[in-house]
């Protein structure tokens, strides 16, 4: 079905992080703040490639620029931390690093290939001086010359002519200038490559394409990948890993193979059921009824029981945290955020819990 | 120039999104906006005195006294000239001048800026070009001497003269702007809907077009406004307009012909000064409100310095600010 | 190029308009110019002259309209702008050669220092958005509001007639012969100071607010983020992901309001009796001396009109998209 070499996604990878976001809370605005994100937890192996998916305000954006301290104002994170593991084993929070720590370990460590290529890059500077200014910045003593003939290596790697090097971006097509983004992230040839929906805005062509030159870069370089998107079905082909996000949360975590086959949170499992299968017997569309909450005006309990078929009295009072499933069988390091999968902390609260429904207990 | 009608065109999105007209909230926001507030009293208290200006002036402005340059006192709150006319009452006469002329020719020019602005921009093609030539001539001609030269060979210079010649030179600024904003509207899709609905041109316009538009005219109507005034000011003030009729400048043309700053008599230009640059200040700060109005980014809205520095937050783009504050309990 | 080629074609016209005004201001003028000139001249104008002023004036009576402008334009062509009548046998041309170098460095001089100064003003109040600097804009508003005129006075009362520091007219010091020797380039920067000073303090805001306000949209821009994510230092993101890209309307504006610039410029000379091209008009006006009040507005209008031309060139070098044009 896909292109992508079976071999990267063979051998699952241990447990290894090299990106741990722990408990993040950040909010928007700075008096009467709406609190976009509340405890998220996420962890990143090496060599792994997470998905990170939900609907447009779900706060997959805010996750991944909050991780890096790079929210725009009125943003504002308010606490938790983000553990970057090094290749030798140290560990850095990248909220608790000054300015100057945090201004070397970036692009060095983590790199960002920000949503909306049209803006991303400056349109008064040849996109060769911008590729290489970002090496300059991090290796003083390399000259002017070095860096671009090493921002032109870059450019050939991501399959566009190092005679390009001169151009001005808007000398380019959304796909190059894409590429340039992907190319320019990993000048500095960093442990994590975080993207955000770097293909939603090109054509079904240039997506395969883009696709398809990540994984190979990935089979050469080595780096682990954030991909943020909100196509589910392109994460089942390419990650190794998914992350479900609904409300600021994080309400499934498992293999893609597992939430494409087996989901156990309601919400993902409806999202499954979004898109037609391009094989297979035909079957009707589903889809989710309602829409995403405001999240300044978040009800109690879980954010996502006004459009779930299974919630009960319980889900208005217990917000449910991520924890393991409560289908036997189950990896054991999946995770879901459902009140169906601790019957324990249900009855504490005076409820009665009920069991994980046929349709989310599939093995 | 490209990177302008960028700009703009962002601006207008941005607009799209603040002007909501069904939020009751929206509409208020800009009456909210303290800077604009100010801005809309001390206009309003300048309009009245053009109102009532004459019969509380004191003295008649023309009135020739025994007290000759006298420093303010309370007989004479501003002070006398050199043959003892009450400077206060001649700033209070004058306020009307003023503000007709600014009023005139603020409407005049606006008037014949969003005929020409919006049609350029509409209508496109070479009728496009002609007047887009046409205003671009306009906008590059230097005002001030051709309105020199056009009101010193004019007979009587009087105020209404004034603000029409003020306004046949300076409309042009705004018809600029508005044939960007309308070139950017034109191809949005509710426009082409109503196109292809089969509506015509000029109920296209009135309906759609000019509404959005509104903010922009306001603030070319405002900033027009204060140019007027400080035309209308200095060119009083050079002589070349009558002498006869009060205003502002025509006070400061006497006290530099009378050599008031040699002799000290501060009273005399002080006063007329101060008005115009409150005048002008306050038509800076409606403009400014209607800029924060149109563009929220640039709003101070949260960003109040001293709080934000009590919670050693400072606000900066790829350094998002990490406090550690109470959060709210998940449980 | 295509961007050049239509700007220079735009220049040609608002020339060709500029003179096709002057051309026609003293025929639609009431009264009668050729008249009014003759009085003015008290005497020294014979009756001879007419059919030359008529010229001039392109109001003979036994000439079309049409070749009217035609010996009109012939005359500009060849340089002519007529004599004046205040300067008496002066060719017009030769009184503005004088007048305008005076006009130019003063206004050049305060226009870039006040360009300069307010646009990195701008840049960094723009760029540090929640610090006390926001409040400074109420202030600079209030100077901005302030007619140019009004701000020279109370310039000149305070500097020159309280403090003495400097002269409160003149362009130099009047028992110095013109001449390139120090003493002269002293007095003439003596005499300069105020004119200059009071320029640069009325019109800097506005070049302050309106960076101000172009870094902060532009700071919002993705590719500011993008070089901060890049770990590049802060000074090079402020000067050239930020600056560099908020500057392009800056000079846009620049260029538009040179117009303006000018007039502002005017009214300083006339206060300070600075011999500049504007007190030369005022002049000019107020004695009717009809062919150097026109050779005046052409020269000013040319100067503009070069001014826009060097603005436009410098945009175009500064930005990128616009040799693509399309």
């Amino acid at each position: 079905m896909s292109a992508v070499p079976e071999l990267q996604r063979a051998a699952r990878p241990a447990h290894d992080p090299v990106l741990e976001i722990k408990n993040l809370s950040v909010d928007y605005g700075y008096d009467d703040p709406t609190h976009v994100l509340r405890q998220v937890s996420l962890t990143l192996n090496r060599g792994e490639v997470l998905g990170l998916a939900g609907e447009s305000g779900c706060g997959k954006s805010t996750l991944a620029y909050a991780a890096t301290r790079l929210l725009p104002p009125p943003g504002l994170i308010t606490g938790g931390q983000v553990l970057f593991t090094d290749r030798d084993g140290t560990q850095s929070d990248i909220l608790a690093m000054n300015d100057s720590d945090l201004r070397a370990s970036r692009w060095q460590d983590m790199a960002i290939v920000f949503q909306g290529a049209m803006n991303s890059l400056n349109p008064v500077f040849r996109i060769g001086r911008q590729i290489a200014d970002g090496i300059q910045a991090h290796k003083p003593g390399i000259s002017k010359k070095e860096a671009l003939e090493r921002a032109g290596e870059l450019l050939d790697m991501v399959g566009i002519s190092a005679d390009r090097l001169r151009d001005y971006p808007h000398q380019l097509s959304g796909g190059m200038r894409q590429r340039v983004m992907i190319a320019m992230a990993l000048a500095l040839d960093p442990q994590v490559l975080i993207m955000d929906e770097p293909t939603t805005a090109l054509d079904v062509v240039m997506q395969r394409q883009i696709v398809e030159q990540i994984a190979e870069l990935r089979e050469r370089l080595g780096f682990s990948v954030i991909f943020i998107t909100h196509d589910v079905s392109l994460l089942i082909e390419i990650a190794d890993r998914i992350a479900i996000m609904y409300a600021g949360e994080i309400v499934e975590d498992a293999s893609s193979q597992d939430v494409y086959r087996r989901p156990r949170h309601p919400y993902a499992d409806g999202l499954l059921h979004s898109f037609p299968p391009l094989r297979g017997p035909r079957r009707e569309l589903g889809g989710i009824p309602g829409s995403p909450p405001d999240m300044s005006k978040l009800p109690t309990g879980c954010p996502f029981r006004d459009r779930c078929e299974f919630a009960w009295d319980a889900c208005a009072a217990i917000t449910p945290e991520l924890t393991g499933t409560a289908v036997a069988g189950d990896d054991p390091r999946r995770t879901v955020a459902c009140l169906r999968h601790t019957p324990d902390l249900v009855q504490a609260a005076g409820f009665e819990p009920k069991p994980v429904p046929e349709r989310l207990a599939l093995r | 120039m490209s990177i302008d009608s960028e700009v703009l065109e962002r601006d207008l999105d941005v607009a799209q999104e603040a002007a909501a007209p069904t939020s009751p909230r929206r509409k208020f926001l800009f009456m909210r906006n303290t800077k604009a507030l100010t801005g809309l009293v001390i206009l309003g208290f300048f309009t009245l005195m053009a109102i009532i200006g004459p019969w509380i002036a004191p003295y008649d402005p023309d009135a020739r006294s025994k007290d000759v340059l006298q420093p303010p006192s309370w007989d004479h709150l501003f002070g006398t000239t050199h043959i003892g006319q009450d400077v206060f009452s001649q700033i209070l006469v004058g306020t009307r001048g003023v503000m007709v002329v600014g009023f005139v020719a603020g409407i005049v020019a606006t008037t014949i800026g969003v005929l020409i602005g919006v049609t350029a921009g509409y209508i496109g093609g070479f009728g496009d070009e002609g007047l887009s030539a046409l205003s671009n001539v306009f906008l590059v001609i230097p005002q001030l001497p051709l309105i020199i030269i056009i009101a010193g060979q004019l007979p009587s210079a009087g105020g209404l003269t004034v603000a029409l010649v003020i306004a046949a030179t300076g409309w042009a600024w705004g018809a600029r702007v508005l044939r960007a904003q309308t070139l950017s509207l034109r191809k949005r899709d509710f426009i082409e809907a109503a196109r292809a609905n089969g509506e015509k041109s000029w109920r296209i316009i009135t309906a759609e077009i000019l509404p959005n538009l509104t903010a922009i005219i306001a603030a070319g109507f405002v900033g027009t406004v204060g140019f007027a005034v400080l035309s209308q000011i200095t060119l009083s003030f050079i002589g070349i307009t009558s002498v006869s009729e009060w205003n502002w400048g025509t006070v400061l043309f006497w006290a530099q012909a009378q050599l008031a700053l040699q002799q000290g008599a501060w009273w005399w230009f002080v006063p007329a000064g101060l008005c115009i640059a409150l005048l002008g200040m306050s038509l800076t700060l409606i403009n400014f409100g209607i800029d924060e109005f149109v563009n929220p980014r640039l709003r101070s809205t949260g960003l109040n310095a001293r709080k934000l520095r009590k919670r050693q937050i400072r606000p900066r783009i790829g350094f998002t600010p990490v406090v550690h504050e109470a959060k709210e309990d998940r449980s | 190029m295509r961007f050049f080629v239509r700007r220079i074609i735009f220049y040609a016209i608002t020339l060709w308009a500029a003179i096709t005004i002057n051309f026609f201001i003293p025929r639609v003028m009431p009264g009668d110019p050729v008249q009014a000139a003759i009085a003015a001249g008290g005497g020294t104008i014979s009756p001879d002259a007419i059919p030359a002023l008529q010229a001039l004036f392109g109001i003979d009576p036994t000439q079309s309209l049409w070749s009217q402008y035609v010996d009109y334009l012939q005359m500009l062509a060849h340089g002519d702008l007529g004599t004046s009548f205040t300067y008496i046998g002066s060719p017009v041309l030769d009184v503005i050669k004088q007048a305008l170098p005076w006009t130019i460095g003063l206004v050049g001089i305060a226009t870039i220092i006040s360009f300069v100064i307010g646009t990195l003003i701008g840049s960094g109040i723009g760029w540090r958005r929640g610090t006390w600097a926001d409040s400074l804009l109420p202030i600079s508003t209030f100077f901005s509001a302030v007619p140019y005129f009004w701000l020279a006075l109370i310039a000149i009362a305070i500097f020159s007639v309280a403090l003495g520091w400097f002269p409160s007219s003149g362009s130099y010091d009047r028992n110095m012969v013109p001449n390139l020797s120090w003493d002269f380039i002293g007095s003439v920067i003596y005499y300069g100071t105020l004119p200059a000073l009071t320029i640069v303090i009325s019109s800097i805001s506005g070049w302050i607010l309106g960076m101000r306000n172009m870094m902060v949209t532009v700071s919002s821009e993705d590719y500011v983020t993008v070089a901060q994510a890049k770990g590049i230092s802060e000074r090079r993101v402020l000067f050239g992901y930020s600056a560099r890209n908020a500057i392009l309307p800056q000079v846009s504006s620049f260029a538009l309001s040179l117009g303006f610039i000018v007039g502002g410029t005017l009214i300083m000379e006339i206060v300070f009796s600075y011999q500049g091209i504007g007190f030369l008009l005022f002049n000019a006006v107020n004695a009717k001396d009809y062919p150097l009040m026109q050779g005046c507005f052409l020269v000013i209008t040319i100067a503009v009109l070069a001014a826009n031309i060097l603005a436009d060139f410098v945009y175009g070098a500064l930005d990128p998209r616009t040799r693509q044009e399309g």
